[in-house]
């Protein structure tokens, strides 16, 4: 249909709108981010924010590594937890547990999908944290961030997983039994290798929800600025960072806080990239 | 031939699979025993209707409901209508629109891994200072939206697409124009992914914290209109365990109040995707 | 010297539907012997009795007795892994894994036991020459299986399942969805597996199974099961026929 009647071209210059506005929304927020920053950026300078002595906005001083080192031991440890756990729910729930249990299973892990990061959050303050204190105080710590997060992002893998093994094509598994094959040796040599795009895109949406959190590492991590030296020391991530002090942060400080914003950005989409061109396949697509 | 090292890992893998599932599936139980032992001891008619007193520990959560509805109201009101047309688009012009198509998709892409707090500072930055509405639910309602925004377009794009080609070829073939194909005849196939995008977006929604703690604020009064300050159900459950020495009895409550709404949401969501979605796109 | 294929009463049932009933049949071993009938007689869902496939199906239930040699292939007790090494099969569609040529053949193999790197690459070559894709894939082992053609992607089956020295084949229409001259090297490479293998083949393609076949066995459905009606030397069966309705299915006037 090349020419539209008229009604059809008003609406679809009606449609076109939308998308607009839609598509301008992510245009829109880093235009503000980095407007916002730019003062920040002018009159402190981008290398202040590795280079500083120590984050103290009252002394004009703006170091985000102690925070960065927060977020990527935080999201690395998370990470590493959550995708043996999460690949293997799903191995679980397709090939070893008994069609009743499997429907369970899934639900299970879709309603966890469910839950609000500041339950999370407030849980692993009254319980888990208590638990942690006991064994090297106080508690609040990295440990505790990763416990928490883990369990957060177990479901984006638990469910990518789960579809990536879905779709594996069923004369795959037929050939590997004709052959003799064990159940796992099926699993390991012929099942992983045919989801592994999915396993993968998995992984990436996983990891940029550990990196984007919010509520419940700052809930759970102390919050001291320091890069940590253990898995018992307190941290501060850079999103709880942003959350902590934007609400008294004027000036240069707020600017500051909004560049670590734009770094945060910055990690996603350097995230995406990464993968797109490593699984050449859309991510977030 | 029989190989003793394959059954040895077979056998092996087999204890790993099912410790990781007993592992997983003990963790949640505790934390949803915990929430529901501490919590429902305190869920009432009173609770869910009055106010807070004292600060939060004491009353209950009713402003709090009032707010939280009022911000979902603001945020689906304002991304239904963007996001349907977007889908529509998507959906049913998109070699009409090209490269411009494209953008748009490509946009919502990166949109939908934007972390909540960037939109928080940028829901600040943009609806508080430069519009000017201050911390209020609108800001909080409009934040939401736009996060909201792209789970929606795929939910009704899904909707969209899930409507067989000859519902199309036939309209066509009887000379009827497209907005009437589409309003007459597509929009009403299309209804369950509408439906699934609007349920699965009221959850994105509620379970949402980082976003409105500087969007629309932390005030915990009953809200006289939609440019006043007002604290989502999320927030409300942040403060009392983080700033409210004693809080943490009624934080446990509204936290079961949450979770089941959320739990509730999520599965109308399933069940609703299981029951229409999938079924017609399957072929028989 | 190969051990015979007896099968005794063999009944299966998915759910409340009965797909064989009360099948008997001794298959000589190193002989081709054709399963032949219309669709849905329980032709294909005997094979899959055969090789215990037919654990994989949910509500499945089989009753009867199975042996390979002295192997009870029904007895729960049997080892279902090393069953099925000796008991191959070839499916309709052809279907290698998505690795490279040679992993498709040393997967298998390193499952079952053979690691010695010598060993493995002596048998991937037996295994191809024996199927004739050794001049055809020498130099590009590496290259994904999925890029071969559909003939050679069934012979690269054939080759897995022979590289594991099996004594029974069971072939599941193998030609079918293969072009007329991919159908000829596949169905000239079974032949020349005789004596070596004991093969039972289902085809629905007469011709072939006249040309090929040994034996034959003829299934029927009735009373809303697949029966076996006749069997015997595929000559006899073919030519002087004992029963009406096999003599109509060949004659092509039934089915």
């Amino acid at each position: 249909m090349f020419r539209f009647p008229r009604s059809d071209r008003l609406l679809l210059w009606s449609l076109r709108g939308c998308a607009a506005v839609a598509g301008a929304v992510l245009l829109l927020i880093v235009a503000f981010l980095v407007a916002e920053s730019l003062p920040a950026l002018r009159h402190v300078g981008l290398t202040a924010f590795f280079t500083d002595p120590s984050w103290h906005p009252a002394e004009g001083l703006y170091n985000l590594t102690p925070m960065l080192w927060g977020t990527l031991f935080a999201m690395t440890g998370a990470v590493l937890v959550a995708t043996p756990l999460g690949v293997l729910s799903a191995v679980f729930r397709h090939y070893y547990a008994p069609p009743a249990v499997a429907r369970l299973y899934r639900r299970l892990i879709e309603l966890l999908a469910g839950i609000p990061s500041v339950v999370y959050g407030f849980w692993g303050l009254v319980s888990v944290v208590p638990l942690i204190a006991r064994l090297r105080p106080p508690g609040t710590s990295l440990l505790a961030g990763i416990a928490i997060l883990t369990l957060m992002i177990l479901p984006t893998i638990a469910l990518m997983a789960d579809a990536a093994l879905a779709s594996v094509p069923p004369q795959y598994l037929r050939g590997a039994a004709a052959l003799g094959l064990s159940r796992w040796a099926t699993i390991r040599g012929v099942v992983f290798p045919a989801a592994k795009s999915g396993l993968f895109t998995g992984v990436i949406l996983e990891t940029g929800r550990a990196i984007g959190e919010t509520m419940a590492v700052l809930m759970v991590c102390g919050n001291v600025v320091e890069t940590p030296r253990s898995l018992f020391d307190p941290v501060r991530t850079l999103t709880a960072n942003i959350a902590l002090e934007m609400s008294f942060a004027l000036g240069d400080h707020r600017s500051a806080l909004f560049v670590s914003g734009l770094l945060l950005m910055g990690m996603i989409v350097a995230l995406a990239v990464a993968a797109e061109v490593i699984g050449k396949e859309r991510i977030y697509g | 031939m029989a190989d003793s090292r394959a059954r040895r890992a077979d056998a092996v893998a087999t204890v790993l699979v099912w410790s990781a599932a007993l592992l997983v599936t003990g963790v949640f139980l505790w934390l949803l025993a915990d929430v529901v032992r501490h919590g429902a001891g305190r869920i009432s008619w009173s609770f869910l209707t009055s106010p807070p007193r004292n600060a939060g520990r004491d009353g209950g959560i009713g402003p709090v409901l009032v707010s939280t509805s009022l911000l979902l109201l603001v945020c689906l009101g304002v991304s239904l209508p963007v996001g349907l047309g977007t889908a529509v688009l998507l959906a049913e012009f998109t070699p009409a629109s090209g490269a411009f198509g494209r953008l748009v998709r490509r946009s919502l892409d990166v949109l939908s891994g934007v972390p909540s707090i960037v939109f928080g500072l940028f829901g600040n930055a943009f609806f508080c200072k430069t519009l000017g509405l201050g911390f209020s639910l609108l800001s909080g309602g409009l934040t939401l939206a736009c996060m909201v925004l792209p789970i929606l377009i795929r939910s009704i794009e899904e909707g969209f697409r899930a409507v067989p080609n000859d519902y199309r070829l036939g309209a066509a073939a009887l000379g009827l124009s497209r907005t009437s194909t589409l309003v007459h005849l597509l929009l009403p196939a299309a209804v369950p992914g509408l439906v699934v995008g609007l349920v699965l977006g009221v959850g994105r929604a509620a379970a949402e914290t980082a976003a409105l703690i500087f969007t629309s604020g932390y005030v915990d009064r009953m809200p006289e209109s939609l440019l006043d300050s007002g604290r989502s159900l999320s927030i409300h459950i942040f403060d009392l365990s983080m700033n409210v020495s004693g809080g943490d009895a009624n934080a446990y409550a509204a936290a079961l109040v949450l979770v089941v709404l959320l739990l509730a949401v999520n599965g109308l969501a399933s069940w609703l995707a299981d029951r229409w979605l999938r079924r017609r796109v399957l072929p028989v | 010297m190969n051990p015979p294929l007896r099968i005794e009463n063999l009944t299966l049932r998915y759910g409340d539907k009965t797909a064989l009933e009360a099948v008997t049949l001794t298959v000589p071993p190193g002989r081709i012997t054709a399963l032949i009938g219309p669709s849905g007689c329980g032709k294909t869902s005997l094979l899959n009795c055969l090789n215990r496939l037919t654990d994989l199906i949910p509500g499945c239930r089989v009753s009867g007795r199975v042996r390979v040699g002295d192997l009870d292939v029904l007895d729960p007790k049997t080892d279902v892994l090393t069953l099925r090494r000796r008991v191959g099969m070839i499916f309709q569609k052809p279907n290698p894994f998505p690795f490279s040529v040679r992993r498709n053949l040393e997967f298998p193999l390193r499952e079952h036991g053979v690691r010695d790197r010598r060993k493995l690459a002596e048998r991937v070559e037996t295994a191809l020459r024996d199927v004739g894709l050794w001049d055809e894939v020498k130099d590009r082992l590496n290259g994904p299986a999925t890029a071969l053609s559909g003939g050679q992607q069934q012979r690269l089956c054939l080759a897995r399942a022979l590289a594991l020295a099996p004594e029974v084949l069971l072939l599941d229409e193998p030609c079918s969805a293969l072009d007329p001259i991919s159908s000829g090297v596949v169905e000239d490479l079974i032949v020349r597996l005789r004596d070596r293998l004991t093969l039972l083949i289902v085809t629905h393609n007469l011709a072939q199974a006249r040309r090929m076949a040994d034996e034959a066995a003829f299934f029927w459905v009735r009373d809303g099961a697949g029966r076996l009606v006749e069997h015997g030397p595929a000559r006899q069966l073919f030519e002087e026929p004992k029963q009406t309705l096999t003599a109509d299915y060949i004659t092509g006037m039934r089915g």
